[in-house]
């Protein structure tokens, strides 16, 4: 209840979106038309696929009894929640995904609906909505699998907020995967300053240090939100390859892995795949197991 | 294998290594081939009797409001669009002309001349002869106890020859080619025999019997043709959207029995990256998966086509040095086991 009521007064109050930044969105404006040039300003993101791709399959794969030869996440709904050009939404949606990519560019949305409607497979599996992810919350009630937000955390304005919203549109014992980049020394060095201004691989202006999310803070707020997070790994960019891949460290970008609590109330902590109660209180918002 | 112009000659033996090859009429692989077609036919339509007469390719750019897949329109009209395109149409590839991939090609002044023999004795039928003559290597395949495939390439006037000739004047000049020792001259077979004593000291069982190749005694009436040689190498085998296999993308001298093959191979390793790219969801023409293809086969490709080419060059002449020298050097591989393991 008291969710619902930040959000009416956020909605009373300003006329853009809660979680999303107007500034953030003029600066993805320019590149609507970029999406879908492999070696361009996206490059970056299209060989990220190569990892984030099987990340997500591999992981819904073990978790799952059924395997569709050819199509192995067949049946399963994915949330890509700032889908831009629909980068991740088409591989995942050749996997027998039935995608729902949203983004509140439209532009964005405009440039993934015109690319996708060239393949009949993908034309029938994902749909796009030029929406922010309040805004879908009320129809999308426990409706997605699986939720997708990849390089997107590190742009909205209020995280909190976010995941709450990712909570309440998520089944019970459904998944949630983020990637994005940690905030160090290292990844403002790398991230901003060599990525950016020196070699070019992402667009000047695309990131702001301030916003980057370390992983003990993202690990805090969905533990504090009704999610157990399961997986947490290092990801490396080789600008010389132009390719993408595993490592220990979290110092530069990283990928998540969480899994919403199947029993009722958010706030509770325990592991989502037991059916058993708890032995502990309730815990208060802010305390991890 | 065996040289005309001289005594030397290499043998490679079952022994030494695993089954060293398959011989497989082209007929039994294509009944192999459907029967495996019929079996996924719910997700591999063939269209047979049926040409591809138009390509249209689609635009470089990522924002253009025609179908980013080719188009392909066939001889009744119907009309097809694709991811991607494979080209395996053979040397004269109407798909890499279409699109404007740069072949290397050279056309060998040799034509081959093939034929299914029946031999004059049923026998142990598991060896494959080849004899270099200075005008080209003529070979014989087993296919059974009492039949033989012919491989004879040579110059083009001659091989119209053996296509007139009457069935018994073509098994003589058969027999013939295998057996006479009209190109000899006395120097290299002193040389020769020389470097096989030499050898022998050395390695006593690196020279080997001789065995004796079989003889023919008739040639099934239908099956004699011929067709031009040449060696051929496509500048790319890839583009987006577009990947070439087999004679398409190489084309080589029969000689060392090594054209099939090579599709073989291309088959195999695009269908390994293809499968890899479908499992991460990618764009199957996606350039880039089928660059790694046309990596990995290029490398493995270039250097045993250049090999083959080479072999074709030396082996076509009487000149003295060079026979000397193809002599001396099939003499001493065959008496280097490590070598002959290797090839």
């Amino acid at each position: 209840q008291l969710s619902l009521f930040r959000l009416t007064m956020k909605r009373h109050f300003s006329a853009s979106h809660s979680s999303v930044d107007s500034k953030e969105m003029k600066k993805f404006q320019l590149l609507a038309h970029k999406w879908w040039d492999e070696e361009g300003e996206y490059s970056a993101l299209h060989s990220m696929n190569d990892i984030r791709v099987p990340f997500i399959r591999d992981t819904l794969l073990n978790m799952s009894r059924n395997y569709h030869l050819g199509n192995p996440l067949s049946g399963v709904k994915i949330l890509d929640v700032g889908c831009g050009g629909g980068l991740l939404s088409e591989p995942l949606g050749r996997l027998g995904a039935l995608v729902t990519g949203i983004d509140p560019l439209e532009d964005n949305i405009r440039t993934a609906d015109q690319h996708k409607s060239f393949d009949p497979v993908l034309a029938k599996r994902i749909q796009y909505k030029s929406s922010s992810l309040e805004e879908i919350v009320e129809e999308c009630m426990e409706t997605f699998d699986v939720i997708v937000a990849s390089e997107v955390v590190e742009h909205v304005a209020d995280l909190e907020m976010f995941i709450r919203c990712c909570s309440q549109v998520l089944k019970p014992e459904g998944s949630l995967f983020i990637t994005t980049i940690n905030k160090t020394q290292l990844s403002y060095v790398l991230g901003i300053v060599v990525a950016e201004k020196i070699i070019g691989i992402v667009p000047e202006g695309t990131h702001e240090w301030e916003k980057f999310v370390p992983p003990e803070e993202l690990e805090r707020l969905l533990e504090s939100n009704g999610f157990s997070v399961k997986t947490v790994n290092g990801m490396l960019y080789n600008p010389l390859s132009g390719s993408w891949s595993w490592m220990e460290s979290t110092s530069i970008n990283y990928a998540m892995h969480a899994v919403k609590s199947g029993a009722q109330g958010q706030s509770s902590p325990t592991d989502a795949l037991s059916e058993m109660e708890s032995e502990q209180p309730l815990a208060t918002a802010g305390t991890t197991m | 294998v065996w040289d005309a112009c001289s005594e030397a000659m290499i043998v490679f033996e079952k022994d030494d290594l695993d089954d060293m090859g398959y011989i497989v009429e082209n007929d039994v692989i294509m009944s192999a081939l459907t029967k495996q077609l019929d079996a996924v036919a719910d997700r591999v339509e063939v269209f047979y009797r049926s040409r591809a007469v138009g390509y249209t390719w689609p635009l470089p750019s990522h924002s253009c409001d025609t179908s980013p897949w080719v188009q392909i329109e066939l001889s009744d009209g119907r009309r097809l669009q694709t991811k991607l395109l494979i080209g395996a149409d053979g040397h004269n590839s109407v798909v890499r002309k279409e699109a404007e991939i740069k072949n290397i090609e050279h056309r060998y002044d040799q034509s081959a001349v093939v034929a299914t023999l029946h031999l004059s004795e049923a026998t142990d039928n598991n060896v494959a002869w080849q004899r270099f003559l200075p005008t080209g290597p003529i070979a014989l395949l087993p296919l059974s106890d009492t039949a033989s495939s012919l491989v004879w390439s040579t110059s083009h006037e001659h091989a119209s020859e053996l296509l007139a000739m009457d069935e018994e004047s073509f098994v003589d000049s058969i027999n013939s080619a295998f057996w006479s020792n009209v190109n000899h001259s006395d120097f290299i077979d002193t040389a020769g025999a020389m470097f096989r004593s030499a050898i022998s000291l050395l390695k006593p069982s690196g020279t080997a019997v001789r065995q004796l190749p079989p003889s023919v005694a008739e040639v099934d009436p239908e099956s004699r043709a011929m067709f031009p040689l040449g060696i051929g190498h496509a500048t790319e085998y890839v583009q987006h959207r577009v990947a070439l296999i087999g004679d398409a993308a190489h084309r080589v001298h029969p000689l060392a029995g090594q054209g099939v093959n090579l599709g073989f191979g291309d088959t195999a390793c695009l269908a390994h990256h293809l499968s890899a790219a479908a499992f991460n969801g990618r764009d199957l023409g996606s350039l880039k998966h089928l660059l790694k293809f046309e990596t990995e086969r290029q490398r493995h490709n270039v250097s045993l086509i250049a090999a083959i080419d080479v072999l074709k060059r030396l082996y076509s002449t009487r000149l003295p040095p060079l026979v000397l020298l193809r002599t001396w050097g099939l003499q001493a591989t065959n008496a280097l086991p490590p070598v002959k393991v290797r090839i």
